[in-house]
């Protein structure tokens, strides 16, 4: 197991190298120039902004520049070893303040969107499969089946129409800066209330697809041997389902849960746009619609290594809960 | 009952085929093939059937329907705008009075037909490179598969949203302004789909090319080709189809999604995603705006998703009960 954590965890280097390659080449072939409004201003003289790009590093060549490019977001983000942090070309700040300052916000969505999803999943896939046929199966099925064919962004969309228009129970605007007192009862209440939305949007697309996954593995695993032999030594139907087929059917669940994380977190692009969060997800919306290079990279990247980290997560949290799995 | 009454279809049948052994006419009767067997189990699955209708209707509204309802997607009428619906006008009029039944349908035509290229795109990538990978082995393989893992960790709607925006003006440019944007994000979601095909076309000649009937292929002499295409290749394509399927659905979602967050087509393309980004803002006085082009996303992809349940189990001889 040791040896083939250490093996597993090196085989994401090159992949991480080949990513960052990939989007840094996306980027050193696209037409798009990051000083093109500069360009067109006729108070800027050719010399200045020659000197402009000097600075930026844009007329050095092109490995070079992803040499530059791979050490100042990679060391660099954290000042080491007097790497300069790449800067944001909009705001002259650093890329990672503005990730820091965002990224609590998205998790704060995607996270607890997950949770949601996973509560919702579990308790109505064990259900739907323990009583297969049923009407709560079917029904179950059926909302499901719509759950994941809805696009979030127009269940966000009904959501609004709904509790914020109709009912005008919510507000369909995500205010980072609310007038109460943080921490206090009601910027507790107010915080929620503009949470709801979003994180129902999220989490119950989430649910729907993790919904199916969970009811087809307890399907799976209800007709095997071992069941009926928890049955035939009397135990209990309630104590059979619990701990013995619902702990083997989450395994795979479990798997596909931190495989899907990083879908959830760049799933936030969009309900984040629906709702105006101002997270990660618009950081990355607002920096490609302004040419901000430096800002695209850096959360191209790093929705990268979030990917390949939870593939790297799920492996072995596959072979620690399936003891059946041999490393070698 | 049903099953009273099909076996005696059955034994009628039987019956049938001794009189038609006893005329020496046995070629008369159809015989069963793959096909028709998965026909038979597709029609078992009703929702799968009515998925099929709602589908078959959706595309033909779109194709046929401008043609028909002649109102036009462009027609400003100030003195009409924001009309809820009515028999004029079922869908309603946006702000500038123009009629949406008429931008939904002739949206439907580019949202379905990126979905379908797409995915043409993708299934014919994955599958090309499924076949040479599982076919020829080894090396490879590996290192084909080595690539699929790497695409596999690209983070697709970040990476979608850049390579847009970034040659958006040189492939509108090139190729105008629809053509352009349609070349591009079919491509681009092509490209970035393909790999789980990959897979499973890959795991489909692996277990494939071992089968006796290669054995025998190779012992009569056919070329690597021709085992690669005629024997193989069919025999790999159940799942391929059900990948296709759903997707399509995906990929109307995928366009729908950058359409949405203001990156797909431009404005005066009224794709199904364009009409809820631009109509999103009206929605506190005109519901219409966003319910209908809403509503045809929806139903265009339950109704794929359907269809793709359906022949799942109807194309999975595992499953196949008769």
């Amino acid at each position: 197991m040791g040896r083939y954590l250490i093996r597993r965890g090196l085989s994401a280097i090159p992949t991480l190298f080949v990513i960052s390659l990939i989007i840094f080449s996306i980027l050193a072939l696209a037409p798009g120039d990051p000083l093109s409004d500069l360009a067109l201003n006729p108070q800027v003289p050719p010399e200045v902004q020659q000197k402009i790009r000097e600075d930026l590093g844009l007329e050095d060549p092109i490995p070079v520049r992803y040499g530059k490019w791979l050490t100042s977001s990679t060391l660099g983000q954290f000042g080491l070893f007097g790497y300069e942090p790449l800067t944001s070309f909009r705001t002259r700040a650093p890329v990672m303040d503005q990730v820091k300052e965002r990224l609590p916000r998205t998790l704060w969505i995607s996270g607890t969107a997950v949770l949601l999803g996973i509560l919702v999943a579990i308790p109505v896939g064990v259900l739907s499969a323990v009583k297969q046929y049923s009407i709560f199966d079917q029904v179950a099925t059926t909302l499901t089946f719509f759950g994941f064919s809805i696009p979030t962004f127009f269940t966000g969309l009904l959501l609004i129409l709904l509790f914020s228009i109709k009912l005008g129970w919510l507000p369909f605007i995500y205010r980072s800066t609310l007038e109460q007192d943080k921490w206090s009862f009601d910027w507790i209440v107010a915080m929620l209330k503009q949470s709801i939305m979003p994180i129902a949007v999220l989490g119950l697309f989430q649910g729907a697809t993790l919904t199916r996954y969970v009811r087809a593995s307890m399907l799976e695993n209800l007709h095997l041997d071992y069941v009926r032999t928890a049955r035939a030594k009397g135990l209990a139907e309630s104590k059979v389902v619990r701990r013995h087929v619902l702990r083997n059917a989450l395994i795979p669940v479990v798997t596909i849960i931190a495989l899907q994380l990083p879908g959830v977190i760049t799933g936030a692009v969009i309900t984040e746009q629906i709702f105006r969060v101002p997270g990660l997800g618009r950081l990355l919306i607002d920096s490609i619609i302004n040419n901000d290079t430096p800002v695209v990279m850096t959360l191209a990247f790093l929705f990268s290594i979030l990917v390949v980290i939870f593939n790297l997560i799920a492996d072995i949290i596959y072979g620690w809960l399936d003891p059946r799995i041999k490393y070698s | 009952m049903a099953e009273a009454t099909e076996s005696r279809a059955d034994a009628q049948q039987q019956s049938g085929a001794v009189q038609d052994l006893a005329l020496g006419q046995l070629g008369a009767k159809k015989p069963r093939t793959l096909w028709r067997d998965a026909l038979r189990q597709y029609k078992r699955h009703r929702l799968a059937v009515a998925g099929t209708f709602v589908l078959l209707g959706l595309i033909l509204a779109v194709v046929l329907g401008p043609f028909i309802w002649t109102k036009g997607t462009g027609n400003i009428d100030f003195a009409n705008g924001l009309n809820s619906p009515s028999a004029s006008h079922p869908f309603g009029t946006d702000d500038l009075g123009r009629d949406l039944f008429a931008r939904v349908l002739s949206g439907g035509r580019i949202s379905i037909a990126v979905g379908i290229v797409a995915v043409i795109i993708s299934m014919t990538i994955g599958t090309m490179i499924g076949a040479v990978s599982g076919f020829f082995g080894g090396f490879v393989d590996s290192s084909l598969m080595r690539f699929v893992d790497m695409m596999l960790s690209l983070p697709t709607l970040p990476l979608l949203l850049l390579v847009i925006y970034l040659f958006r003006d040189s492939m509108r440019d090139r190729f105008g302004l629809e053509v352009g944007m349609f070349i591009l994000i079919v491509g681009i979601i092509g490209a970035l789909s393909w790999m789980p095909v990959a897979r499973l076309v890959r795991a489909s000649f692996l277990s494939i090319k071992e089968k006796e009937f290669i054995e025998a292929a190779y012992c009569i002499g056919a070329t690597r080709s021709s085992i690669i295409f005629k024997h193989i290749l069919p025999n790999a394509l159940g799942p391929v189809i059900v990948a296709a399927t759903l997707g399509v659905g995906t990929a109307i979602i995928t366009e729908s999604s950058l359409s949405f967050l203001g990156l797909g087509f431009p404005p005066d393309v009224p794709t199904w995603g364009r009409l809820l980004f631009d109509n999103k803002d009206w929605m506190e006085l005109a519901w219409w705006m966003v319910v209908f082009p809403g509503m045809a996303i929806f139903l265009a992809v339950l109704s794929i998703n359907y269809v793709g349940d359906g022949l799942r189990d109807a194309l999975d001889p595992h499953r196949t009960t008769s």
